[in-house]
């Protein structure tokens, strides 16, 4: 291995900038003449809009227009989208209700958009944004998942009865009914996956700049995927043809699912330019506007029963869920509880049969859609919990539990779509339990009891499945788009390299490791490779970063590119050198001719391809630059074992992580020292989900109690320990690499490990998540002590 | 408009503004040094640290009228003649950082522990000194390995 090749921990390229401030997020750029939006949004979580009256707040200071959802409806813009659809399993299309980008008669959730102020300043819009008056017509919310549809509840949308958007089912559920009959055990639990909000530390930001002399429109934002909003922007709303509009994702902050959706904010900002006349328009959320209107993840009300033999073997499983979509179905909800989550029921199991009957609901609260593992971290917490229960049940240890369970032979067809490629789960498992000293727990246990701590210990054999393809399967069940990613590969006449891809980094440091995979393949130094995206104008197309698909699907296209390259070089080499091409060898960036000393480095053939002087340009063309798109043939399906050891003080109920082990299959690493920042980053938000963070809104109100960084607790340096982490490996058979996926791991597997180790602690069957201090004082001491 | 002089990275700078203008307001939007972010409104997420007079402070919980006469070091002004402050380094070496949004506040409030606790950090030190900044990229694993071998290098 080269210090820069495929496996080196090497430093990252885009370090740099980062490092010395000199970045360039959205909010960074300014662009000439440029305005403030401001946004109006509903104090209701459910109102009619009577009137709104911009009359004052069009004489404020600085005030260039105020725009509402009547001003956009004049404007004939069209709606926004949900890609994905479901049909229930009565065969009926999901019920969608109408999303406009700037409400129409009604508002459905607090913080839903109702009109714009454009001002010279961000103060002036922000205090014109006060004299917008708006007549609201009160209506009664729904806000809890379970209480969606109960009959009376509020209808947040009249085409979706009883607030439900879908009722669908995967599985076979006479087989199951038929297992559950001869099963010996049956643990059966309610489980309720606490909602989240994502929190990318980089707020959402757009700034919309029409220019009239060329009908053009450019879109700077906060985007994990700026192709795909451009498309929806063009095709959807109707805002111009997409060669009339360029959608700019610079540096990006984070954002773990939530900066993929299309939101109105960046769709207002375009269309208020125009109206304007073509000054720019910059929006900006502040923190609170993210708490309301960034989409949230999770939220799912769960009962769930597994069925074991005698010995502790899964004869079957039963699931119903009832999914909060919130007010609106954002670009890519709709999947997330269906195609993300019941396809990984099987978890690392072999369990022969499984029904899932999922519900998905509209409320009066945000839109939830994907937030990191999206889907994925709701299966394995339904799975692990029940594993972990019903080996404490039947009075099994949990790992032997699991061992008894595995799949051992691949491929494997699971009951629930997926076909899972290759694996070892034991490996991890055993590699896991060494590092976690598992054996020495009970004296662990007994040292941390005499000093008035219970200590616990908790698995989570998870798995996932990412790089979610072929396109051809996934539009056969309801997605509205491919899910290949694209690259080109540009070699310049002196040899260096440009890569542009489809995928989006905002923190995943492509721009080192595919120029580790370009370095490694032509032999060239690591430095001379650039990694280009993030913008329209320069990659022609792509599907962007999420679901862990840049390492498989992203990386796999510059390689087919990068075959290309290959094979056209080695004609030009074979013309230059006067050799048949059949006898050119390429290995470590040099052409050599088979049995004879001629040579030529990398860059000298690039020369020649761009100089075309040495052959003819009839049977070979000139330059060097290739392209692909690549279409996987499958999902992968990294897996692990994650082991949370933690103590819970008696007197406070406050928690403390005192160990955390990681084993990971993530197939071929590129570089260790991204993979494990993956790792790190995401266990930090599952033990957040476990223990810390919980969106809140008032049952009754619809209002949102967790609306800040003071109310929404978030995860501090203060609450982890260093983590160990180990890698097993087994590479990916669907993609030339041999990768799979690291960046959800954590927040898929993290959750169960904590919440088994606290009930294990506890000596309880469930505590709720977030399990906070008071929630597991009350769990250690019943109710009616807490109310005291 | 009240006129404010103080020196920002070593250079002198005076500047109007306006009373209600906030010191990292001032700095991004009338300096253009963007290095410093803003990630909240409640001086919860430390994205706008910087130092005031040499501690550490959220830009976003002073006016820059308050600071007219003081000395500001922001992100930009750490690095001395290209080369990059030990904390810098250190960050880049461990991977400290990843979306690098809340990394410049995170460094500048790193060489204040250092110049509060001196340049031997335990873990559990750094860890709780960090109780006002917020990343949710890293788990701050690696960051507390950078601030460590950052601020014995310093």
């Amino acid at each position: 291995m080269s210090d820069t090749g495929i496996g080196a921990r090497v430093q990252r390229k885009e370090d740099r900038r980062f490092l010395t401030g000199k970045a360039n997020y959205t909010d960074d750029i300014n662009l000439k003449n440029q305005t403030y939006g401001y946004f109006v949004r509903s104090p209701h979580a459910h109102a009619t809009i009577e009137a709104i009256d911009t009359s004052k707040a069009l004489k404020a200071p600085g005030v260039i227009a105020v725009l509402t959802g009547a001003d956009l409806a004049a404007d004939k813009l069209g709606g926004l989208i949900c890609g994905w659809m479901i049909h229930s399993k009565d065969g009926s299309p999901m019920k969608v209700g109408p999303h406009p980008a700037l409400a129409q008669g009604k508002v459905r959730y607090v913080g839903d958009h109702v009109a714009i102020v454009v001002a010279k300043t961000k103060a002036e819009a922000k205090a014109a944004a006060e004299l917008v008056k708006v007549s609201y017509g009160e209506l009664p919310a729904v806000v809890d998942t379970g209480a969606a549809q109960k009959s009376g509840a509020p209808q947040v949308h009249d085409v979706a009865p009883k607030n439900t958007v879908f009722s669908w089912e995967l599985g076979n559920k006479a087989a199951v009914d038929d297992a559950f009959a001869r099963a010996r055990h049956v643990t059966k639990m309610k489980l309720l996956n606490n909602r989240l909000i994502p929190n990318a530390i980089e707020p959402r930001s757009a700034i919309g700049s029409y220019d009239a002399a060329g009908e053009h429109f450019t879109l700077y934002t906060t985007s994990q995927n700026p192709h795909v909003a451009r498309l929806v922007i063009s095709a959807f709303v109707g805002m111009a043809p997409e060669n009339k509009l360029r959608v700019v994702a610079p540096d990006v902050g984070g954002g773990f699912g939530s900066k993929i959706f299309i939101y109105a904010e960046e769709v207002v900002c375009l269309w208020a330019s125009k109206r304007i006349g073509g000054r720019p328009v910059k929006w900006t959320a502040e923190r609170t506007e993210s708490f309301q209107a960034d989409a949230h993840g999770r939220d799912h009300v769960t009962e769930a029963e597994m069925a074991m033999d005698e010995r502790g073997k899964i004869l079957a499983l039963r699931v119903n869920t009832i999914a909060n979509m919130g007010a609106y179905l954002s670009t890519f909800a709709s999947c997330v509880p269906t195609y993300l989550y019941a396809t990984l029921l099987s978890g690392q199991y072999d369990v022969p049969a499984i029904h899932a009957q999922v519900d998905a609901v509209y409320t009066n609260t945000a839109p939830v859609d994907a937030y990191r593992g999206a889907g994925r971290p709701e299966a394995t917490y339904v799975v692990e919990r029940l594993v972990e229960t019903a080996a404490r049940e039947m009075k099994i240890d949990p790992a032997e539990f699991r061992r008894r369970n595995f799949i051992t032979s691949f491929p494997h067809q699971t009951p629930v779509i997926m076909n899972y490629d290759a694996g070892d789960y034991h490996a991890s498992l055993e590699k896991a339990l060494a590092l976690a000293d598992y054996a020495g727990f009970p004296a662990r246990k007994a040292a941390a009891a005499a000093k008035g701590k219970l200590r616990g210990i908790g698995f989570s054999t998870y798995i996932e499945a990412c790089g979610i393809a072929p396109s051809a399967a996934i539009g056969s069940l309801g997605a509205g788009v491919g899910l290949w990613e694209s690259a080109e590969v540009r070699v310049n006449p002196v040899g260096t390299v440009e890569v542009l891809t489809g995928s989006h980094a905002h923190g995943q440091g492509h721009e080192t490791t595919f120029a580790q995979l370009v370095s490694d393949r032509l032999g060239i130094s690591f430095d001379s490779v650039s990694v280009i995206h993030g913008d329209t104008d320069k990659v022609q197309f792509g599907m962007g970063t999420y679901g862990s698909r840049s390492g498989a699907v992203g990386m796999t296209a510059i390689s087919k590119a990068l075959d290309k390259i290959e094979a056209k070089a080695k004609k030009v080499a074979a013309a230059v050198m006067e050799a048949s091409e059949a006898d050119i060898e390429f290995k470590n960036g040099s052409f050599t001719v088979k049995g004879t000393d001629k040579k030529m480095a990398f860059g000298e053939v690039a020369l020649a391809a761009y100089v075309a002087h040495k052959f003819p340009s009839s049977e070979i063309e000139p330059g060097l630059k290739e392209s692909s798109f690549h279409d996987p043939s499958n999902f992968t399906f990294p897996a692990g074992c994650h082991i949370c050891e933690l103590e819970v003080d008696r007197e406070t109920g406050a928690t403390n992580i005192v160990n955390w082990v990681a084993v990971d299959d993530f197939g071929t690493i590129i570089n260790p020292m991204i993979v494990e920042g993956q790792v790190h980053g995401g266990i930090a938000q599952g033990v957040g989900q476990a223990l810390i963070e919980g969106c809140v809104y008032d049952s009754e109100t619809g209002q949102l109690l967790t609306g800040s960084f003071m109310d929404y607790c978030m995860p501090r340096a203060h609450d982890f320990p260093s983590f160990k982490l180990g890698f097993t490996e087994t590479k990916c058979p669907s993609n030339p690499l041999g990768v799979k996926g690291c960046g959800e791991a954590g927040a898929i597997a993290a959750p169960a490990a904590v919440m088994n180790a606290l009930t294990g602690a506890l000596g309880v069957r469930d505590v709720p998540m977030p399990a906070s201090p008071h929630t597991v004082w009350k769990a250690m001491n019943g109710t009616r002590r807490a109310a005291e | 408009m009240p006129s404010i002089t103080l020196r920002v990275n070593d250079q002198e700078v005076s500047a109007d503004v306006e009373s209600r203008t906030l010191l990292v307001e001032f700095l991004r939007d009338q300096l253009g040094l963007t290095g410093t972010h803003v990630g909240c409104d409640t001086s919860q997420c430390g994205a706008c640290v910087v130092h005031l007079n040499g501690v550490a402070i959220k830009s976003c919980t002073a006016f820059a009228v308050a600071c007219d006469g003081m000395q500001v070091m922001t992100i930009e002004g750490l690095t001395k003649n290209g080369s990059l402050h030990p904390m810098q380094e250190a960050f880049r070496e461990h991977h400290g950082l990843q979306c690098g949004f809340c990394t410049p506040g995170i460094i500048m409030a790193s060489v204040d522990i250092v110049r509060r606790h001196g340049k031997k950090l335990d873990e559990a030190t750094i860890r709780n000194e960090l109780e006002g900044n917020i990343c949710r990229c890293t788990g701050y694993h690696n960051i507390v390995k950078a601030v460590q071998a950052g601020a014995a290098k310093m």
